[in-house]
């Protein structure tokens, strides 16, 4: 089956990318046709709601399944693992890939951090000699940073920090008791901390969306639409234009060529019936994710493209890295005996530290920041377990039976304190996916094969990592919980992929012989080829990456809609 | 969903120790352990696949009937009932154990295994399966086994077992209406959270920074529509 229609543009992928590529190019009155593997999602009709669910109304009270990796009330359908779809890794390989079929893909259920990227973050290179410079610089992406914090919210403060811009910003909400032991830590410890960046609205936008009621549940999708997810905030505007037909349970094998080496569609499977289709287009926009959109750059072969199409170069699928990542917990004393109270707030942290110590001399390159965790959270799967643990910090024995159980419970409720780390790794050619040559998945579509090892230099941050929790926790007033991790365990350092943060695998340079992209995300071997992932970033900054995407993705739209204005596609 | 004893109650027969005769009504001393029965209906926004693996987990039968006696027994002594917010029987725990053993594939042997190194030990030490020794023999070998700091190696196996059972109980418990009001959890609902409450404060000797909360949101002013200057200024 073929399309009737000739689209101006086709999407493909419904996430952080699509979305906003699919919004922005309808406004400007394009038709646009958005391809997305999953089932169309709202948070909103109950059928697909979790928010709010007490964890009774759960048989396994919200405990992880292989279908809903992160606890069962997650909104994310997918996850670590896809019935069907695999991926493999090559011998010295640990690579984690989280996917996401959905409308909306991984933005329905991500943290909401929403950091831009510094001056310094597009020109690494100039800083520290290692890898390669952005094409393009923080004053490109700036405008498009500004319109996006307008468009989408987000909370946060101006503190003017060199390389931690300042945004048009709501205000944050007040930290929790938890976050005040940290500030104080913080305090004593010389290391800064300020108001978390967050894409949810405590304050009102528009009349379209609601405000947030303080759930603490925006990993399960806003039924009021009060975070920033792509399907909510973008595509039902853009559906609403009339200007967009969305493909969903629609595969995309391939972009199809033609002679001139241009795309003239996609190659689709419809996944509930099995039956191929055909879109035709004028101008093809991958935002698949990274690593989704490498494998249908490297599956589009044709004579013209033999390689892959934007593979001249052999660059796609290159470069491939996520953020480092370590985590460590104590125990607040402090926190003991707590008096018992709504302290939800919003789904994730009122406070973090920035990176603070650039330019210090240390024996790796770049920074991470960190993200505070705690608090009295609603009970699900997993609390209980160890119920009395903290009493060998009190001279007490663990164990026991009997109703005396239910004070250790409420005793401890709330007591933790957790930092988690995110920092920035070096890119690498040599870290890279590739279609593996013996398997497909059940769609006939082979499969990404990857290939990824940490060097020192993400090790040797790792450790300072260990170091920096280890301190703030305890001036905080935490007794540490478990084991430093050493060399032996790269210093808690999580797997390649593990933080869900990975890009660079189409990145955008000037060069045509090193880099997939322009910097416009259009394709260097079809012109009219866009990427509006995270596919095209040259490097990842210790800031997580989706307000970058949005950002660049708005700017490839504006690009191809200035394109086609002037006739050039 | 209010849980409460007074709903379907599931029972089993403490049966004696004649293997098979559990189901066999009226035998022997005709003790009977009860607790809520659980829904096995339940729609929170499942996809198709999820609903068809519950379906399956829910038409699994993996428990005899003796291993779910003995997990009722021992879920009541770690939480009892006699307590104004109901016991573990009072929520359904060996309905959740038997659900979520289930689910979590590496659950299975720790829980069977343990239940027959239980059986093994009550039958050396008192002659008879642990649900068929007397009240306070069994309370004896959970003296034994209840606290993790005991090295005996024979004893190893129970601690473990023992250890885990506690947790799917109180897990089980603090994740039903009654646990939530046990712990008296106050979240899951709308609201417009404005910071640590006063008193909460002083009693940490804790305040907020005056700059910081200069920053924060006006909650009086959430509802009216963001505008910003040109110097990235909230102007309403
Ligand atoms: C638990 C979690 C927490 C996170 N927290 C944060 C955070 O706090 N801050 C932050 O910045 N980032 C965070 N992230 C990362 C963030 O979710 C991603 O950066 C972002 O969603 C990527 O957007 P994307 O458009 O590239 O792809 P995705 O959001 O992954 O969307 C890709 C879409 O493409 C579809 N697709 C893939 N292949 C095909 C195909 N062949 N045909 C058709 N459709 C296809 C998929 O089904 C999917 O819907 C988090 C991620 C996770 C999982
Ligand atoms: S915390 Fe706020 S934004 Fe997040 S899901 Fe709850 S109401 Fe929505």
């Amino acid at each position: 089956m073929s399309s009737s229609e000739q689209y101006d543009a086709i999407v493909v992928g419904s996430g952080a990318g699509g979305g906003m590529a699919t919004w922005r190019l309808a406004q400007a009155g394009l038709r646009v046709a958005l391809v997305e593997a999953g089932p169309w999602y709202d948070p909103a009709d109950d059928s697909q709601r979790t928010q709010f669910r007490y964890p009774w109304e759960s048989p396994r009270r919200g405990a992880s399944t292989r279908l809903r990796p992160f606890g069962d009330f997650n909104a994310c359908i997918g996850g670590w693992e896809l019935d069907g779809e695999p991926f493999t890794t090559a011998p010295d390989t640990d690579f984690m890939w989280w996917r996401a079929r959905m409308l909306g893909g991984r933005t329905n259920h991500w943290g909401r951090i929403s950091l831009r990227f510094g001056p310094l973050d597009f020109k690494r290179s100039d800083v520290d000699g290692l890898g390669d410079n952005w094409p393009i610089g923080y004053e490109d992406v700036k405008p498009y940073y500004d319109q996006v914090d307008k468009l989408i919210g987000v909370f946060g403060t101006n503190e003017g920090l060199p390389n931690d811009p300042d945004g048009y910003f709501l205000p944050p909400p007040k930290p929790r008791l938890h976050e005040l032991y940290y500030i104080r830590g913080a305090r004593k410890a010389g290391v800064p901390v300020y108001p978390s960046r967050l894409s949810i609205l405590t304050k009102r936008i528009n009349n379209d969306r609601g405000i947030c009621v303080y759930c603490r549940q925006c990993s399960r999708a806003c039924a009021l639409h009060a975070d920033f997810s792509s399907s909510m905030v973008l595509i039902y505007p853009a559906v609403a234009t009339g200007r967009v037909d969305v493909f969903t349970n629609t595969m995309v094998r391939k972009v199809d060529t033609g002679a001139d080496g241009r795309a003239t569609g996609v190659s689709c499977i419809d996944r509930g019936n099995r039956r191929e289709l055909r879109i035709n287009g004028r101008s093809v926009v991958l935002a698949a994710s990274a690593c989704g959109s490498a494998r249908i750059l490297l599956n589009s072969i044709s004579a013209r493209h033999s390689s892959g199409l934007g593979n001249s170069s052999g660059h796609v699928g290159r470069y491939l890295h996520d953020s480092t990542g370590a985590s460590r917990a104590a125990f607040l004393p402090e926190l003991m005996d707590r008096d018992i109270y709504n302290e939800d707030g919003v789904g994730g942290m009122h406070v973090y530290t920035p990176w603070w110590l650039e330019g210090a001399n240390l024996d790796f390159a770049r920074g991470y920041h960190l993200e505070i965790g705690g608090g009295m959270g609603m009970p699900s799967y997993g609390f209980g377990f160890a119920a009395n643990q903290y009493n060998e910090f009190l001279g007490q024995r663990v164990g026991g039976y009997g109703n005396g159980l239910r004070d250790d419970v409420r005793r401890f409720y709330g007591s933790r304190l957790s930092i988690a780390c995110r920092g920035e790794s070096v890119p690498q050619y040599g870290n890279y996916c590739e279609l593996d040559p013996s398997v497909v998945d059940e769609w006939g579509i082979p499969v990404l094969r990857f290939n990824y090892r940490w060097t020192d230099q993400e090790i040797n941050q790792a450790r300072h990592m260990q170091d920096t929790m280890e301190e703030l926790l305890e001036a905080s007033g935490g007794i540490l919980l478990g084991s430093k991790p050493g060399p032996e365990r790269q210093y808690g350092l999580t797997q390649p992929g593990e933080i869900i943060h990975e890009v660079g695998t189409t990145r955008m340079g000037d060069d045509p012989a090193t880099s997939v992209t322009n910097r416009y995300g259009q394709l260097h071997d079809a012109d009219n080829v866009f990427v509006a992932d995270a596919g095209t970033f040259v490097s990842q900054a210790d800031k997580n990456p989706t307000w970058t995407i949005l950002s660049l993705a708005w700017r490839t739209s504006d690009y191809i809609i200035e394109q086609m204005r002037q006739r050039n596609l | 969903m209010n849980m409460n004893r007074r709903e379907t109650l599931k029972s089993l027969l403490l049966a004696p120790l004649a293997a098979g005769a559990a189901a066999t009504a009226g035998c022997a001393s005709g003790a009977r352990v009860s607790w809520t029965e659980l829904p096995r209906e339940y729609s929170y926004g499942r996809t198709e696949a999820e609903q068809q693996r519950d379906r399956e987990l829910f038409a699994e039968s993996w428990f005899s009937e003796h291993e779910l006696v003995t997990i009722a027994v021992l879920c009541d002594i770690i939480l009892p009932s006699d307590h104004a917010n109901g016991g573990a029987l009072d929520a359904g725990l060996p309905d959740f154990v038997e659900f979520i053993v289930k689910d979590r594939e590496n659950l299975k042997l720790p829980v069977r295994g343990g239940i027959a190194w239980l059986d093994s030990y009550a039958v050396n030490e008192f002659g008879a399966d642990f649900v068929n020794i007397d009240e306070p023999q069994r309370l004896a070998i959970c003296d034994r086994i209840a606290w993790t700091d005991v090295e005996d190696p024979v004893l190893r196996p129970g601690i473990r077992f023992f250890s885990l059972m506690r947790d799917l109980t109180l897990t089980g418990y603090y994740t039903t209406e009654q646990g939530l009001l046990d712990l008296g959890y106050q979240g899951n609902v709308a609201n417009v959270w404005d910071g640590v409450p006063a008193e909460v404060l002083a009693r940490h000797g804790l305040q907020y920074e005056p700059e910081w909360l200069d920053k924060c949101v006006d909650q009086s002013r959430r509802d009216i529509i963001a505008t910003w200057d040109d110097e990235m200024n909230l102007t309403s």
